[in-house]
C-alpha cells in the first residue's frame, strides 16, 4: 500500500522534474539513459541525469552518487560508462554503470571522468534528493531529510513538501518537517512562519539546529530574534547535557578498555603479587589469535564470519592461558618473593614474545575484521549516537568482570586461590596443592588477558606493539584501584577513563593523558595502597 | 675504622682499582691510537669507534647511577632514562644555540624547528642556553630537581618496591608523551640534532671527538670514585641497611626518606651528566630516550654486570651495548630475542651478575676482608608490599 | 627534634610515667586490634606483657613507636610528649628503642658495623656521609660487643650469627641508641634454656638504668624476670599484677592459660 502511494507520488513528481517514462520500461531505459553520459557535454549530462533518475531503479542512485564523487568514468575506446574504484598502481576496477556487472580493470589513461559544472551539480543534487526522498528504504529517506536540513537548499522545498505529504513513517516525517522548517528559516518567509519554524528546528536538538538558530538570532529583529534566542538557549542547554552524557559514555567506554586490559593483571599482580610485565603481550597474543581464527573463517566458512569472535574467545583464552602457565612454571615460580627480579624476567619474556610475533606475522598491523552485529550506531536520542562496537566492549568488559568475581568468590577454585594467597603453608597442610593453584591462578589471569585481546582487536590496531601501549596504563589502574581488589580495579578503570575523556576537550588528548599520569603518580604517593586500601598489620 | 676523608676516597678494593686502571688506560690510549696512528695502520682506532666507545662510557656512568640506588639502597627506578634524557636535552639545547645562523633557515636566534613551526621568538626556557656554563648548570639542575621533587613525594609517603618502579615508569612515560609534542618547544618527534660545534670546536673533527671521549672517561672515573666515597661511608652503610631492613633503620632513628632522597637526587644528577656527555657524541637527542623500555634496559645492564658492586654495573653497560651494536648490525631480528633472554637468564641464573659469577669461581679475589663486603644477599629484596 | 633523651633522674623527680597509654583504639577494616587499651609503665619499671595470638601486642608496639596511628586515645612518653604526632625516627630519637619479634639486624653488615650504625650520633645524611668514628666511640662499641657476648665475632657478617646471637646483637643495637625505654618483642623465641636464662639476666641488668616493656610467650622466662605482668586479650587489658596473681585470675585462665 505504502509502496503504491510512493510510486504514485514519485510518478507525479517526475512529471515536474523530467520527461515521463512508463515504469515498465525501466531496465532497458537505464541502459540508454546511462549512455547519455558518454556524450561529454553538460547539456547531455543533465539530460542523462534526468533520464537515469526517472527510471527509479536501484542502480540509479548508485550511478548518480558515483557521478557526484567523480567515480563515473567513460572508457575512451568503447564509450562504455563505468563506475570505478581505485585498484593500486595499475589503474581502476570498473563495473558497468547500468548493470553493475564486472568490467575488468582499466588503466588510468584509458578512461575519462564525466565532468560536472554547477548546473549539473544542482541537477544532480535534486535528482539524488528525489530518488532518496521517495526511496522505499526508511533510512535512505531519513538520510535525505537530514541532508536537506544541513544544505537548507531552497530548491528542495517543493520536493520536500510533496515527500512530506506522502510520508507515513512518523520519525521520517518529523525529520522532513524539520528540514522544511530549516529551509523556511534560511529563506525569506514571514516572521510569523519563521517563529513557527523555530519550534520545529529546536525540536531537532543537534549542532546543526543550533548553528541555524544562532544565525537567525544574529540577523533578525524583535519577536523573531527573541524566539530564536530562546531556541538557542534551550538547544545550548540540551547540547551541553548531551555533551556531558557523551563524555561520560566515552569515558565509560575507555574505562572498559582499561578494565579489560587491567583485569587479568588484577589477578596476577593483585591477588598473587606477581609483577608480570609480559601481561600486555598476552593481550596481544589474544588479538593475534583472533586474527588467526578469522583467517580460518575467511578461508573456510566466509558465510559464518560474523560468529568468528565466538570461536576466537575460547581460543584466545586457551592460547594466552597456556603461554601464561608456561611462563609461571618456567620462570616466575623460581622468583617468588623477589618481585623486582620477577619484573625484569617477565620484561625479558615480553621482548621475546613481541619479537616472535614480529618474526612470524611481520611488524605491521594485521587486519582484524568486525562482525556485522558490532558495526553501526544506535541513536539513544537525537544527537546522541553510540557506536555498537563500543557498547559491546562495555557490555563485554562488565561480563568478564562479573564472571571473574563469581569465579573468585563462589567457586572452589577461587576459594583455594584465596587460601593459598593468604596462608600458603596452612593451605598446603589442608591438602591444597599450592603449586597447582599458583599455575592455575596465573593461567586464569593470563587467559583473561587473552580474551581482553579479542575485544581490543576490535577497536585498536593489532600489531606486535599492542601490548606495550597498555601495560603502563594497566598497572596504574590496578595500583590506583588498590591491589588485591577486583572492585578497586573496576572503579579505578572507570574513574581514569572518565577523567581522561573530560580532560581531553580542555587540554587535548596527549596533555590529558599526561595530566592523568601525573595525577595518578601523585595519588599513589598520597595513598600508596590505592583507592580501596587494605589496611592492617599483615600488610607490610 | 674509617680513616680521614681523603684516604677514604682511595679506599678501593682490588676490582675497583683494576676497573679504574682499565678506564684510565682506555681514556689515554684510545684517543692516541685515533689521532697519532696512520689511518691504514692495524692499531688505528677509527673516529666512529672512538665515538661508539664514548657512548658506551656514558652508558657506564648511567649504569653507575642506577646501581647506586638499586644495588645499594634497593630502589629500582624504571625511569632513570628520564634523567639521562633531561641532561641530554640541556646539552642539546646548548648545541642548538651554537648552530646560530648556519641552520637551514639561517635564523640567527631560532633553531630550525621553531622557524618551521612559525614561532616568532625564543621560548623563555631556551634563554641562557647559548652560554656553556649555564647549560652545564642545567645539565645538573634539570634532572636533579626532577629527581628531588619525584623522590620527595615518593619517599615521604613511603612508596617502595614495585610501586616505586611502576610510578617511576609512569613518570618517564609522561615525559615521553610531553616531549613528543611540538608545542613543548623541544623539537617534538625529531628532537634536537644537526649540531655543528661545541665550545667553538667542530663536532665532526677527530680532535673534538677524541676530547669528548677523554671527558667521558674522566667523568666515569670521577663518578666511580664519588660512588665509592658514598657507599663506603657510614651513609652508605645506612643505605644498605635500608635495602635489607628498612624498618630497622627507621626504628634506629634514621629518617629513611632523607637518605633515599639524597641518594636518588645524586643518582639523577649523575644520569643527567651521562646524558650530556652522550648527546654530542651521537649527535642527536629525541624523545625516544624517555621511552620506558630504555629505562628498563639500563636495569638489565646493572643486573647482568652485578649490582651492588659499581664496577660490575659499568661492565654490564659496556657488555650489553657492545652486544647490541653487534647484533643490530649483523642480525637485527635476533637482538630482541637475545636481550629478552638476557633478562630471563640473568635473573634466574646470575642473581649477582657476571661479577658475582666470576668471584664465585675465585677469579676475582677481594683484597679486603668480608667486613667491607657490600654485596647484596641473594634474597635481600624488599618484601612484596601487598599480601592480600 | 629532641635529640637527647631526658635525664632519667629528672624524670623520676617529676614522677611522670615513662609510658602512658590511655583509651587507645585501632581498627583494621572493622577488626578492632586495640580496644580502649590503657597501660602505664613507670620510670625504671620493667613490665612483662603476655596474651594469646592476636591479642594486640604487636599493634600496641606499633602504636607506641609511631608505625600505626591510633584511631582514638592518648600515648604519652615521660608525661608530656605526645607520641601520636611523631613518626618512627622521631620517636626513636626521643629515646624509645624497639626490638622486633623476628630478629632484625643488618645481615650484610658486620656485627661491628651494626652497632656503629645504631650508636647515638647525628642521624642526617650529610652527617653520616662525612662521619668518622672517634676512638671513644670505638671503645663504647667494644664494650657493647662484650656486654651482648659477640666480641669474638665482631668482624663477621651479622647474617652469619646464630639466632640467639642475632637477638642479643639487636638488643645491643637498641642500647647503643641510648634509649630510656626499651620495647622488647619476644626476645627469647627460639633460644635454648641457657640462652633464655642469660637473656633474662641481661634484661634485668638493663633495667637498672632503663624502663622496659617485654612481650613474651615463654612463662618460665616471664617468671625469671620476676616483674609485674599485664595480660592482653582482644585488644584490651584483661588483668594486671604479679605473675602469681594473674595466673589465678579466672578470666585469664579461661582465655589464655587454661587452653
Amino acid at each position: 500500500m505504502r509502496f503504491l502511494i510512493c510510486l504514485i507520488a514519485a510518478v507525479f513528481l517526475t512529471t515536474a522534474a523530467g520527461p515521463v517514462r512508463p515504469a515498465s520500461a525501466q531496465e532497458g531505459d537505464l541502459q540508454s539513459a546511462v549512455s547519455g553520459f558518454a556524450a561529454g557535454d553538460y547539456d547531455a549530462t543533465v539530460e542523462a541525469i534526468k533520464a537515469v533518475s526517472a527510471t527509479k531503479s536501484e542502480r540509479a542512485l548508485v550511478i548518480l552518487q558515483a557521478l557526484q564523487t567523480g567515480n563515473l568514468q567513460i572508457v575512451t575506446d568503447s564509450s562504455a560508462v563505468v563506475i570505478t574504484t581505485p585498484a593500486g598502481d595499475e589503474g581502476f576496477k570498473a563495473t558497468d554503470a547500468a548493470t553493475g556487472a564486472d568490467a575488468g580493470t582499466v588503466a588510468t589513461d584509458a578512461i575519462e571522468e564525466v565532468r560536472i559544472n554547477n548546473r549539473v551539480r544542482r541537477e544532480l543534487a535534486s535528482a539524488i534528493g528525489t530518488l532518496t526522498l521517495f526511496s522505499k528504504s526508511d533510512s535512505l529517506r531519513m538520510q535525505a531529510a537530514d541532508s536537506v536540513f544541513t544544505s537548507r537548499d531552497p530548491e528542495m522545498a517543493e520536493l520536500l513538501g510533496e515527500a512530506i505529504a506522502g510520508e507515513k513513517d512518523a520519525d521520517v516525517k518529523r525529520a522532513m518537517l524539520q528540514a522544511q522548517a530549516a529551509i523556511t528559516l534560511a529563506g525569506d518567509a514571514s516572521d510569523e512562519d519563521k517563529i513557527k519554524a523555530i519550534e520545529l528546528v529546536t525540536e531537532r536538538g543537534n549542532q546543526d539546529a543550533l548553528t541555524l538558530l544562532t544565525t537567525v538570532a544574529g540577523t533578525s529583529e524583535g519577536e523573531l530574534k527573541a524566539a530564536a534566542a530562546k531556541g538557542v538557549a534551550s538547544l545550548q542547554a540540551r547540547l551541553d547535557m548531551l555533551g556531558w552524557v557523551q563524555n561520560v559514555w566515552y569515558g565509560v567506554s575507555l574505562g572498559s578498555v582499561l578494565l579489560l586490559a587491567a583485569i587479568g593483571l588484577a589477578i596476577t599482580f593483585g591477588v598473587m603479587g606477581v609483577i608480570n610485565m609480559a601481561h600486555g603481550e598476552l593481550v596481544m597474543l589474544g588479538a593475534y589469535t583472533t586474527f588467526m581464527v578469522q583467517q580460518v573463517f575467511r578461508a573456510s566458512f566466509p558465510e559464518a564470519f560474523d560468529y568468528s569472535l565466538f570461536v576466537a574467545l575460547p581460543a584466545a583464552f586457551l592460547v594466552a592461558a597456556a603461554v601464561g602457565i608456561a611462563i609461571e612454571r618456567g620462570v616466575i615460580r623460581f622468583l617468588y618473593g623477589r618481585p623486582l627480579e620477577t619484573l625484569l624476567a617477565t620484561w625479558g619474556i615480553s621482548l621475546i614474545l613481541q619479537q616472535a610475533i614480529r618474526t612470524i606475522f611481520g611488524p605491521s598491523n594485521v587486519e582484524v575484521g568486525a562482525p556485522s552485529w558490532m558495526s553501526g550506531t544506535v541513536e539513544i536520542t537525537a544527537g546522541l549516537p553510540f557506536t555498537l562496537g563500543r557498547i559491546w566492549i562495555v557490555v563485554f568488559a562488565m561480563a568478564v568482570f562479573a564472571v571473574l568475581t563469581v569465579v573468585i568468590k563462589k567457586t572452589s577454585f577461587g576459594l583455594q586461590m584465596r587460601a593459598v594467597t593468604q596462608n600458603r603453608r596452612m593451605a598446603n597442610s589442608v591438602g591444597i596443592r599450592s603449586n597447582w593453584v599458583d599455575a592455575m591462578t596465573f593461567g586464569l589471569g593470563s587467559g583473561v588477558a587473552g580474551i581482553a585481546g579479542v575485544a581490543l582487536s576490535q577497536i585498536s590496531n593489532v600489531s606486535p606493539n599492542l601490548g606495550q601501549s597498555f601495560i603502563i596504563d594497566s598497572f596504574l589502574v590496578v595500583v590506583f584501584g588498590g591491589v588485591g581488589n577486583l572492585w578497586g580495579t573496576l572503579v579505578g578503570a572507570l574513574t581514569l577513563g572518565v577523567a581522561n575523556k573530560f580532560l581531553e576537550p580542555m587540554a587535548g588528548a596527549v596533555l590529558a593523558k599526561i595530566f592523568i599520569l601525573i595525577a595518578v603518580i601523585l595519588f599513589i604517593q598520597r595513598k600508596p595502597r590505592g583507592l580501596f586500601a587494605q589496611r592492617g598489620r599483615a600488610v607490610e | 675504622m674509617t680513616g680521614p676523608i681523603t684516604s677514604r676516597l682511595l679506599l678501593l678494593d682490588k676490582p675497583s682499582r683494576i676497573f679504574l686502571m682499565v678506564v684510565l688506560a682506555a681514556t689515554v690510549a684510545v684517543p692516541l691510537l685515533n689521532l697519532l696512528t696512520p689511518a691504514d695502520s692495524f692499531i688505528h682506532v677509527p673516529t666512529y669507534v672512538v665515538s661508539l666507545l664514548g657512548k658506551y662510557l656514558s652508558f657506564a656512568i648511567l649504569a653507575l647511577s642506577v646501581d647506586l640506588i638499586w644495588g645499594f639502597c634497593g630502589i629500582l627506578s624504571l625511569g632513570h632514562g628520564a634523567f639521562f634524557a633531561l641532561g641530554g636535552y640541556a646539552m642539546g639545547m646548548y648545541l642548538m644555540r651554537q648552530i646560530g645562523d648556519r641552520g637551514v633557515y639561517a635564523n640567527p636566534l631560532l633553531p630550525d624547528f621553531m622557524v618551521f613551526l612559525n614561532w616568532k621568538e625564543l621560548p623563555w626556557y631556551w634563554h641562557g642556553f647559548d652560554s656553556f656554563p649555564f647549560a652545564m648548570l642545567m645539565v645538573i639542575l634539570a634532572p636533579g630537581i626532577l629527581g628531588f621533587v619525584f623522590g620527595w613525594f615518593a619517599f615521604r609517603s613511603r612508596v617502595t618496591g614495585v610501586y616505586l618502579s611502576i610510578i617511576s615508569q609512569a613518570m618517564t612515560f609522561a615525559l615521553l608523551l610531553a616531549f613528543f609534542r611540538n608545542d613543548m618547544g623541544f623539537g617534538g618527534n625529531n628532537g634536537l640534532t644537526d649540531f655543528k660545534d661545541i665550545l667553538g670546536f667542530n663536532l665532526q673533527a677527530d680532535g673534538t671527538r677524541a676530547a669528548l671521549f677523554v671527558a667521558t672517561g674522566i667523568a666515569l672515573m670521577l663518578a666511580f670514585v664519588a660512588c665509592r666515597f658514598i657507599v663506603t661511608s657510614k651513609l652508605g652503610r645506612v643505605l644498605v641497611g635500608v635495602r635489607d631492613a628498612e624498618s630497622r633503620v627507621r626504628f634506629l632513628g634514621y629518617r629513611v626518606e632523607h637518605y633515599k632522597l639524597f641518594v636518588f637526587t645524586i643518582s639523577a644528577v649523575m644520569a643527567g651528566i651521562a646524558g650530556a656527555l652522550y648527546v654530542p657524541q651521537v649527535g642527536i637527542i629525541n624523545p625516544s630516550e624517555f621511552s620506558p623500555a630504555n629505562s628498563i634496559e639500563i636495569v638489565i645492564w646493572v643486573a647482568l654486570g652485578g649490582r651492588g658492586t659499581l664496577y660490575g654495573a659499568a661492565l654490564g653497560a659496556v657488555l650489553v651495548n657492545f652486544a647490541k651494536t653487534f647484533f643490530t648490525g649483523a642480525i637485527p631480528d635476533v637482538w630482541l630475542f637475545a636481550l629478552g633472554a638476557l633478562f630471563v637468564l640473568t635473573t634466574l641464573f646470575l642473581p649477582k651478575g657476571v661479577v658475582g659469577g666470576l668471584s664465585k669461581l675465585g677469579l676475582l679475589k677481594r683484597s679486603k676482608p668480608p667486613e667491607k663486603s657490600l654485596e647484596p644477599p641473594p634474597l635481600a629484596e624488599p618484601k612484596v608490599e601487598a599480601q592480600p | 627534634m629532641n635529640e637527647t633523651a631526658p635525664d632519667i633522674i629528672d624524670v623520676i623527680e617529676a614522677s611522670k610515667p615513662a609510658l602512658y597509654l590511655d583509651a587507645v583504639s585501632v581498627s583494621f577494616d572493622g577488626f578492632k586490634a586495640l580496644n580502649n587499651l590503657s597501660l602505664v609503665i613507670d620510670v625504671g619499671e620493667m613490665r612483662a606483657v603476655i596474651g594469646p595470638n592476636g591479642a594486640g601486642k604487636t599493634t600496641m608496639m606499633d602504636v607506641i613507636t609511631g608505625k600505626t596511628r591510633p584511631d582514638t586515645g592518648q600515648v604519652a612518653f615521660h608525661g608530656d610528649t605526645d607520641l601520636t604526632k611523631l613518626d618512627e625516627a622521631q620517636i626513636a630519637n626521643l629515646g624509645i628503642g624497639r626490638k622486633f619479634q623476628k630478629p632484625s639486624v643488618f645481615e650484610s653488615h658486620t656485627v661491628w658495623n651494626n652497632l656503629e650504625l645504631a650508636m647515638k650520633a647525628k642521624r642526617g645524611p650529610f652527617a653520616t656521609l662525612f662521619a668518622r668514628t672517634s676512638s671513644e666511640e670505638e671503645d663504647r662499641i667494644d664494650a657493647m660487643l662484650k656486654l651482648v657476648g659477640v666480641s669474638d665475632r665482631r668482624a663477621e657478617l651479622a647474617g652469619a650469627l646464630s639466632h640467639g646471637q642475632k637477638q642479643w646483637l639487636e638488643i645491643g643495637m637498641l642500647l647503643m641508641q641510648e634509649p630510656s625505654l626499651l620495647l622488647v618483642d619476644e626476645p627469647v623465641a627460639g633460644m635454648t634454656d641457657a640462652e633464655t636464662e642469660q637473656t633474662a639476666h641481661l634484661l634485668r641488668e638493663i633495667n637498672k638504668t632503663k624502663s622496659l616493656m617485654v612481650v613474651e610467650h615463654d612463662m618460665t622466662f616471664v617468671e625469671a624476670l620476676g616483674v609485674k605482668v599485664t595480660v592482653l586479650h582482644e585488644g584490651s587489658v584483661l588483668a594486671e599484677g604479679p605473675l602469681d596473681f594473674v595466673r589465678n585470675d579466672q578470666q585469664v585462665i579461661d582465655v589464655y592459660l587454661g587452653r
